[in-house]
């Protein structure tokens, strides 16, 4: 288990606070500003490994820098207090964007990015739970963020701890019948400390969603399945905290995040082939340049 | 030579482990119990009654089940998630390798009516593969306790453990076993016989028949060994070798496939550090005709007589 840094700590703390101080405008500029820097760091990581998953790394990091800049309640020095907020990735495969983030949050030195997927590493190219803290469950196949987010809820209510709960999840990974199960539960259980985000980039590895196995209407499913539903823009993220901070009812809560796959690179963007395409040394060199701007 | 009770006499086990959870779960406000429509199934009528929001059912969804076990282990709570084996390890079996294994989850997997419980209503229903597909993941306990009082100190057990851990709770009435203050402990097998011939080597239900198979060779002059396995995994390597090599004949006997388990199990620690003869009773690899339990159990030699005919055989072909 790789120490969590203070120095990176005390960093991230000085941005929640300054984010806590910012005017909404303010806070945008900060928040996607981490995500650019972000997405450079997943664009090193990815080079560096020959391997990853560039195109959902990108329609996701904005949400992630989001939740983890803006939102947890979480102490990155004491990664087990009971009553933190819990995030789960479901979309496991986007491992190397929650590293970054994970680490910019202090969970362990930004240093150790550069082993990303290298021969025993602990940042494998899925999240395993116990290999560095802040992973609450390990994923990578699909379906299972959301019945385990289930589960935290659920254990929640029955300790009345405060925590919340959110999960991220694809909208491939929609197409597991698992995610369907679980949201059945959530609203018999009545789970509105549970929050899924589903980062609807309408791609998914060899097509998109609409052409492979269709999940439109969306937000009537959800609904149809006792959720309260929003449809944001996900690289928007004071619209996803207006979503997050509605003050909960009695259902489970599901924000639609209109993505782009590939977001922040034009040559990447809407195009399935970078869902795990490794840049070349001149896409790369184009890709930092855009982000770079 | 001990004597055993006959099968009539027996107890069911679920009984054991449903009574046991509620009385544990009485001074343990972090047990709590996941269920997929199987109150009933798993005997836990009297712990809805007790603890109705310590219950969570999520209905027929086994993988949701153990996704939502392994959800409520992260928040700090103790389940135990109990369901039919067949669909438990079957239908769940990505969610119990990642979720809880690969995760480390603190949960105890408890498989119901395992083996051929379910007799007639056929291999759907049974659950003869379950031992092998759990043995191979690493960080899972696999425990088949074979009476009442196993049941009782397994669960026991498995609620202070807090790591992974499944628990084989059988459906057919077993007779409880010579000596009440057994205690488990992970990786330790217990001799029940002593003898020098032959061991035969039992799990959970066969445990019985495996005795009564010793006191049939008795008076054929054969002195058979009879060792106990409750913890499948870690298994006892060090009493199974030391045993293979005093009598150097080995018989594996449980209510499972004859592919993986038990008979696996051993027969890749003999391979390695004590090449044995064997022979493996149970179910060999084909899915079992129809026919009540008892039916099954004879037409596969999982009987006293079917495993003494099996030990004969063996020493005669090793004389």
């Amino acid at each position: 288990m790789l120490p969590y840094s203070p120095s990176q700590v005390s960093e991230w703390f000085g941005f929640r606070e300054a984010a806590r101080a910012a005017s909404p405008s303010e806070l945008e500029r900060l928040i996607l500003n981490q995500s650019r820097v972000a997405r450079l760091e997943i664009l090193s990581m990815i080079q560096s490994a020959g391997m990853g998953h560039v195109g959902g790394d990108f329609s996701v990091i904005d949400i992630l820098t989001t939740l983890y800049f803006a939102e947890l309640s979480l102490d990155p020095a004491n990664p087990l207090k009971p009553e933190r907020d819990r995030f789960i990735l479901s979309k496991g495969h986007c491992a190397a964007a929650l590293y970054v983030t994970l680490a910019y949050c202090g969970y362990f030195n930004p240093q150790e990015l550069s082993t990303f997927m290298q021969p025993l590493s602990l940042l494998n190219g899925h999240p395993s739970k116990g290999k560095i803290s802040g992973i609450e469950t390990s994923t990578g196949p699909l379906g299972h963020g959301l019945p385990i987010a289930v589960g935290v809820a659920t254990g929640a209510r029955i300790q009345k701890l405060k925590l919340r709960t959110f999960v991220v999840l694809g909208d491939g990974e929609l197409q597991e019948g698992t995610n369907w199960e679980a949201a059945m539960t959530a609203s018999q259980y009545e789970l509105s400390n549970l929050t899924a985000i589903i980062d609807r980039n309408r791609l998914q590895q060899g097509a998109g969603t609409e052409e492979t196995n269709g999940l439109d209407p969306l937000d009537k499913k959800f609904e149809s399945f006792g959720w309260e539903v929003f449809i944001i823009d996900g690289h928007k993220p004071l619209e996803l905290l207006r979503a997050i901070r509605k003050s909960p009812g009695n259902k489970p809560r599901c924000i639609i995040a209109n993505t782009v796959k590939g977001k922040g690179v034009s040559f990447m963007e809407n195009r399935a082939e970078w869902h795990h395409k490794v840049p070349s040394v001149e896409q790369n060199s184009a890709a930092r340049a855009e982000l770079s701007l | 030579m001990i004597t055993v009770q006959s099968h009539e006499g027996g107890l069911d086990n679920r009984i054991a482990f449903a009574e046991t959870l509620v009385n544990l779960a009485a001074s343990n406000p972090k047990i709590v119990v996941v269920v997929s429509d199987s109150v009933g199934s798993s005997s836990l009528n009297s712990f809805k009654a007790t603890f109705p929001d310590r219950l969570i059912n999520v209905g027929i969804a086994e993988q949701n089940l153990v996704g939502v076990g392994a959800g409520l282990a992260n928040s700090g709570l103790t389940p135990f998630i109990c369901a039919a084996s067949c669909f438990l390890t079957a239908r769940a079996m990505e969610q119990i390798k990642v979720d809880i294994a690969y995760s480390n989850a603190p949960v105890i997997l408890c498989g119901m009516s395992p083996g051929v419980s379910y007799g007639e209503l056929g291999p759907t229903h049974h659950s003869v593969e379950d031992l092998a597909w759990l043995r191979v993941i690493p960080n899972l306990t696999v425990t088949v306790p074979a009476d009442a009082i196993e049941t009782e100190n397994v669960v026991r057990w498995a609620a202070e453990a807090n790591k992974p851990t499944f628990i084989r709770v059988s459906r057919h009435k077993v007779p409880l076993l010579p000596g009440s203050e057994r205690t488990f402990v992970p990786g330790k097998a217990h001799t029940l016989i002593e003898g020098e011939d032959v061991t035969i080597i039992a799990l959970g239900t066969m445990v019985s028949a495996s005795l009564g198979a010793a006191e049939q060779l008795n008076t054929k002059g054969i002195r058979a060994r009879v060792i106990h396995v409750t913890s499948l995994k870690p298994l006892d390597e060090e009493l199974i070798i030391k045993s293979a090599r005093e009598t150097r004949r080995v018989i594996t006997v449980e209510e499972a496939s004859t592919i993986g388990g038990l008979g696996g199990a051993v027969a890749e620690l003999l391979a390695r550090s004590a090449p044995t003869p064997m022979r493996m009773v149970g179910i060999p690899g084909v899915f079992a005709p129809t026919g009540t339990v008892d039916f099954l159990f004879k037409h596969f030699g999982m009987t006293s007589e079917g495993i003494s005919a099996t030990a004969l055989e063996l020493i005669s072909a090793t004389s």
